[in-house]
């Protein structure tokens, strides 16, 4: 819970914020009489929200499964590839130029390749998520090791630091804070490529997503629901992101600046 | 801050327990890449357990002499040796410390990636923290501490290792005048203790007089040597000497010798 000194400055006028905008959307919707379909106001979709709350939460639980699967293999795919790159020049001018595709590649255009390749389902979901968080482990990553103090570089050398010794005990750790942004940016970009992979990939086994959820409740103009269900992935999104940040802040918290104070 | 007392033969201006490494440099060349020429035909010769200031303006390529020794760079040409058998130290101009691990960890640093096991190599780090007078503060981050103590810490990671070779890049250049006097007291005193060789790198006339018993001074680049010559000071030196007659000769000498090599 915020402590008064925080509550005030911190925590109250963007709560006041949401209230006036909450507020003045379920007022001009009821005056106006917005049809449900176009605008439901905001008690409606709290009543979806409830009444469908066992659907909303099986789906996030499906979506939520395969968006940290995918962030969970672009975490160890991404540091890999990001520690090879690093390791020799030349990889790094073989590779990086193809990881850049990880960034610019359509993942709606894509999606349905991967529909052909891993079949409707999870595992579609899953690579989809993998594709649009990787690019950011890798780069930021690739930006740590490249950063690693020179005069340390010599020290490791000085006292006949091996490869892995020199990896484990000088490199990564000195990247920490980099990985550590590119997980924050990755952790929102899983749940926005699970999304997208169900739109096209996530029907049948293993349940609907929210993204099936929210491609059903617009079939059916159930325009509460589909509030509720995309309301429903950003609380999944920032969950995930607020443990990402909570796992940054408990490993830089005793010596980088970034998270003291 | 007092060094550590130490027990000093008061004979003998070098410290003559034999752990020193002989250095021997001849016809050093370096040049760096894009042509231009840091090092050339450089002759140095240090006896075991000399205290030497190599001294010359910034930038004249005595810290890439200093790189030759540690054989952190090859030479392009000519012959630089020194009998260490591996047992060198460098310290750099900043600290330089691994910034997650505490004092103790970052000054056991060497011992651990030489494969030392962990109870042999913490049992020698709290004795070199101890040397440097930083055993309160083991425990602590180097973020925690002020300028000088970082660089105590990074002088307790060199010493740990029991070096026979101990060569140090302008280590207290980013300090203020006190603390800087104090660790160059606190050097002087684990040299006389501990008898290895030192070879330290500096651009600061009354630095390079006030520490060594040798001081070699640089031409602007390439760095030549324009003057060897002896210090002729006490060997116990304390605060008081910098304001004494026979110091303001010496870094006279220095100071001469500097102008004539055309800094």
């Amino acid at each position: 819970m915020a402590t008064p000194g925080v509550f005030f400055p911190r925590v109250l006028p963007p709560l006041v914020a949401l209230l006036l905008v909450v507020g003045a959307w379920e007022l001009l919707t009821r005056a106006l009489a917005v049809p449900a379909f176009l605008l439901p106001p905001p008690s409606a979709i709290v009543a979806a929200a409830r009444a469908d709350a066992g659907v909303l939460a099986a789906a996030a639980l499906v979506t939520a499964r395969a968006a940290l699967l995918g962030f969970s293999l672009s975490v160890a795919l991404g540091v890999l590839a990001a520690v090879l790159m690093a390791s020799s020049r030349i990889l790094e001018r073989a590779l990086y130029p193809y990881t850049v595709f990880f960034q610019t590649v359509p993942i709606v255009a894509v999606a349905p390749l991967l529909v052909i390749w891993f079949g409707p389902g999870p595992a579609a979901v899953t690579v989809s998520a993998l594709i649009v968080s990787v690019f950011p482990i890798i780069a930021n990553t690739l930006t740590g090791l490249r950063g690693v103090d020179p005069a340390l570089r010599d020290l490791f050398r000085l006292y006949g630091a091996g490869r892995i010794a020199t990896l484990l005990k000088l490199e990564l750790p000195a990247a920490l804070p980099s990985i550590v942004t590119g997980l924050r940016v990755a952790s929102g970009l899983a749940v926005i490529g699970a999304l997208v992979g169900e739109f096209v990939a996530g029907f049948s086994e293993g349940g609907a997503g929210l993204g099936i959820t929210v491609l059903s409740a617009h079939r059916q103009l159930r325009t509460d629901l589909l509030f509720a269900a995309v309301l429903s992935a950003s609380a999944l999104g920032l969950a995930i992101f607020g443990a990402v940040n909570l796992t940054g802040y408990l490993l830089l918290r005793r010596w980088h600046p970034s998270e003291k104070g | 801050m007092s060094p550590p007392a130490v027990a000093i033969a008061a004979e003998p201006a070098t410290p003559a327990s034999g752990r020193g490494a002989r250095v021997r440099v001849r016809g050093a060349r370096r040049v760096f890449p894009g042509g231009v020429v840091a090092l050339d035909g450089v002759d140095l010769d240090v006896a075991p357990g000399a205290f030497v200031a190599l001294l010359g303006p910034s930038g004249c390529g005595k810290s890439t002499l200093l790189r030759l020794i540690a054989r952190l760079d090859p030479p392009d040409g000519g012959e630089v040796s020194a009998d260490d058998g591996g047992a060198l130290a460098f310290v750099f101009q900043d600290a330089h410390l691994l910034p997650w691990r505490t004092v103790l960890a970052n000054v056991a640093l060497p011992l651990e990636l030489r494969g030392v096991p962990a109870g042999e190599r913490l049992a020698a780090a709290r004795v070199a923290v101890e040397r440097v007078g930083l055993t309160d503060a083991s425990s602590r981050r180097p973020a925690e501490l002020s300028g000088g103590m970082r660089m105590r810490v990074s002088l307790a990671r060199a010493l740990v290792t029991r070096p026979r070779l101990l060569l140090l890049d302008e280590p207290f250049a980013a300090l203020d005048e006190l603390t800087r006097g104090r660790l160059d007291d606190q050097l002087r005193a684990l040299w006389l203790d501990l008898g290895m060789t030192v070879l330290f790198v500096t651009h600061s006339i009354t630095e390079a007089a006030y520490l060594a018993e040798r001081a070699v001074v640089f031409s602007p680049r390439p760095a030549r040597v324009v003057a060897d010559h002896r210090v002729d000071l006490p060997p116990l030196r304390e605060g008081s000497l910098r304001a004494d007659a026979s110091f303001a000769r010496e870094a006279r000498v220095l100071f001469d010798a500097l102008e004539k090599g055309g800094a």
